[in-house]
């Protein structure tokens, strides 16, 4: 539900988007049709505005927006300036419900059987506690994926994400011999997308739309970030596992608490996952102590994906 | 009794000789396979690797290891040519175009390959236009391209003299093949200027050969070796791939002299004597790699690190056992053992050993892509069950043996253009023997 609001919210802001540019005299310089006077039909049509607040809206000023990639490419390589993404996963609450994969599933436009956050049972050995482990990308310091690149397709901004671009992926699957995480995905088939997002030019930031004989893999939200906003899984998961913010600005967020990242660190005892490969990830883990959930409670949900 | 042998007779024995019935039903056999692979690859275009067993966890099959067996056999053609030649081994001479002719072909086929491999290979271009000198692809492209052109050239310089004597049979050769020759070779008039200028040459090619060669295959083990990865992770890769391929290509070398002996009646040219100082190479080869196999084994066994005992376990006593002791058996230790004895170093057995070898060898190379892959640092977890396993589709094998028989259909063309045995270098062989 979450996304649904969240598609409307975009839609609204494409479309009044458009309605500025159609009523301003300065005309659209994308579309010829743009210089057309509209004239009001008298029909009118509900929207939400930016601010959330209802409107009401005469159609004949209603026309679609080219679709232009949000930002450019250029743009997209560099990041957010000043910024230093870092995410947090609090094991002690995951209880394996899989809302952050659905989101983020549905954010992407991910394929069936796609997933680009797992959530893992791991148990670290025979008499040790298992307990539920999402995993994104790193967004490692030292990527190993990027270092391996051939076409300069994967990328690390200085924002800290690692983005691909998709239009220059040749397909040779180095980064995802590379990646330790195994978190990236391969389009092996004709990704399954509705033609209208399909036929959207590829934007680095969004990762839609996925494209056939190129690899996947979370972006941590980067069109989300740069909008100010937290990615869809940190939102979708009602536990608070996830927490998002600027290292930068000593502070993460998990939508409903916001912590001071250092402190967090520090009280919860925080680390890395394998630390010793030197990959020096971007996303920190707090142990699964004084758990909100038993593991068992997380079995129901693991079946269905994994039979 | 040999030296008795005249000039025309060595020429009319090594002039290479159109196709018999057998050589027809052969080519148009590999040709079949390959047309059979172009319609997979055709498939693959079509609907992307998702025709492939490939997923997420093994992104990369047989494709890889086809490309690693290829790349590997294609050395041989600087270990017989170059090493060979510079080390003063003279008895090596008839076999230089067998090993050019195979390392040219395998080289041809190692660079397709991996462009099949590609999930968008009509994106190829991009490796020109955005490469990232940091990545080790780009290291490979470089240098597969610089031993693609060192061994043409290897191969053509020495054919010219032997184009020379090819032009004088317009009759036999027809006349489409005789404008082919004069066209590669008209310009060689055999004076000793040319020939000093092509021995310089020649000499050339075969120093800078031998780096770039263990260049392609170090670089070729460092797509791996440069990962994390159990089983991968390793400094013993550059060495250990090379000895294998030295061996490899050694093996494919043996398989074609028994082939060209037979088919062209070359006893006299190929003799018993070759095959018996092949044997004692590819003895030293098999041990060499024997030994790097146990570096590359014994060490991690010992251990038994976490992260290497899925890995390990299931090559020793899991699912890949049977492949990993056959491979290990059929490719290195029996052939060493049928190799210790004089009678096992005559053409027959030395021709089953070679195969032996050669299919140890391309088994030996799927072990090293597929069972790392299975064993990923984080659990296997939620995918689809078909992605905890990897058995190559109908596609998969069939561009693989396309790309097999591709290699070795150009390895007959060539065979049937150009003479498998040295003519000029061979009658100056006799001369000297004369004298």
């Amino acid at each position: 539900m979450e996304n649904n609001s969240r598609r409307d919210f975009l839609l609204t802001g494409l479309i009044t988007a458009g309605l500025v540019s159609g009523c301003t005299p300065k005309a659209d310089p994308f579309e010829a049709a743009a210089r057309d006077v509209a004239l009001p039909s008298g029909k009118k049509v509900k929207l939400l505005s930016v601010d959330g607040e209802e409107i009401e809206v005469d159609e004949a000023f209603l026309k679609p927006v080219p679709h232009m990639p949000p930002v450019s490419n250029t743009e997209a390589r560099i990041g957010i300036p000043g910024k230093k993404f870092v995410m947090v996963i609090d094991l002690s609450r995951c209880k394996n419900l899989k809302k952050c994969q659905s989101a983020c599933n549905h954010a992407h436009e991910l394929n069936p059987g796609e997933n680009w956050i797992k959530v893992d049972p791991m148990q670290d050995a025979e008499h040790t506690a298992p307990y539920w482990e999402p995993t994104t990308c790193m967004h490692c310091d030292e990527p190993p994926c990027v270092k391996v690149c051939p076409v300069d397709a994967t990328f690390k901004r200085q924002d800290g994400i690692v983005l691909i671009d998709s239009d220059r992926c040749i397909g040779c699957r180095f980064c995802m011999a590379a990646c330790p995480y195994s978190t990236r995905v391969f389009n092996w088939g004709e990704p399954e997308i509705a033609p209208a997002i399909a036929s959207q030019p590829y934007s680095c930031e969004t990762s839609v739309p996925q494209k056939k004989g190129t690899v996947g893999k979370c972006d941590f939200c980067a069109d989300m970030t740069r909008m100010g906003e937290l990615p869809h899984c940190v939102s979708a998961c009602p536990n608070g596992v996830f927490a998002f913010g600027d290292i930068n600005q000593d502070s993460v967020s998990n939508g409903a608490e916001t912590f001071r990242f250092s402190d967090l660190i520090k009280d919860k005892g925080g680390y890395r996952l394998m630390e010793d490969l030197g990959t020096k990830p971007s996303v920190y883990y707090l142990p699964p102590v004084s758990r909100n959930f038993p593991f068992e409670s997380g079995l129901e949900n693991d079946k269905e994906q994994n039979k | 009794m040999e030296n008795s042998i005249t000039d025309e007779k060595i020429i009319a024995d090594l002039l290479p000789q159109k196709f018999g019935k057998a050589g027809k039903i052969w080519v148009g056999i590999l040709t079949v396979i390959c047309l059979i692979g172009l319609f997979a690859y055709y498939r693959q275009l079509r609907y992307g690797l998702i025709v492939t067993a490939m997923r997420d966890y093994v992104s990369w099959g047989i494709y890889i290891s086809n490309f690693v067996f290829f790349v590997a056999i294609s050395l041989v053609g600087s270990l017989i040519t170059a090493i060979f030649r510079l080390a003063g081994v003279k008895w090596g001479a008839p076999l230089t175009r067998i090993a050019e002719i195979i390392a040219v072909a395998a080289i041809i086929f190692a660079s397709l390959i991996i462009i099949v491999d590609m999930g968008s290979p009509e994106r190829f271009y991009n490796l020109f236009t955005h490469g990232r000198i940091q990545s080790p692809i780009i290291w490979d492209v470089i240098v597969i391209t610089t031993y693609f052109f060192i061994s043409i050239l290897l191969l053509y310089y020495p054919l010219l003299p032997d184009i020379k004597i090819l032009l004088r049979f317009k009759q036999k050769s027809g006349n489409g093949l005789h404008k082919f020759y004069n066209y590669i070779g008209s310009f060689w008039q055999g004076t000793p200027a040319q020939f000093k200028l092509s021995e310089k040459a020649i000499n050339i090619l075969c120093i800078t050969i031998i780096p770039v060669a263990f260049t392609i295959h170090t670089v070729t083990s460092w797509l791996f070796a440069t990962t994390y990865r159990p089983g991968w992770d390793s400094t013993n890769f550059g060495a250990y791939f090379i000895a294998g391929a030295f061996l490899v290509g050694s093996g494919a070398v043996v398989v074609a002299m028994y082939v060209f002996r037979k088919a062209y009646h070359l006893e006299k040219y190929i003799t018993e004597i070759h095959f018996e100082k092949m044997g004692r190479v590819v003895v030293l080869l098999s041990l060499l790699y024997l030994y790097f196999n146990m570096n590359e084994f014994l060490t991690p066994f010992f251990k038994m690190k976490k992260s290497e005992e899925g890995y390990l376990n299931g090559l020793f006593s899991g699912d890949f056992s049977v492949v990993f002791w056959f491979a290990i058996l059929i490719g290195i230790i029996i052939p060493v053992v049928i190799l210790l004895f004089r009678r096992g170093r005559k053409p027959l057995p030395m021709f089953v050993v070679g195969i032996m070898v050669i299919v140890g060898a391309w088994f030996k190379r799927y072990l090293i892509v597929t069972p790392t892959l299975l064993n990923p640092f984080l659990p296997m977890h939620d995918v689809p069950a078909s992605y905890h396993h990897y058995f190559p589709t109908w596609e998969e094998w069939a561009i693989t043996m396309g790309s097999l028989a591709g290699a070795l259909l150009i390895i007959t063309i060539l065979a049937r253009i150009f003479p498998i045995i040295p003519i000029q270098e061979t009658l100056t062989e006799q001369h000297e023997k004369a004298i």
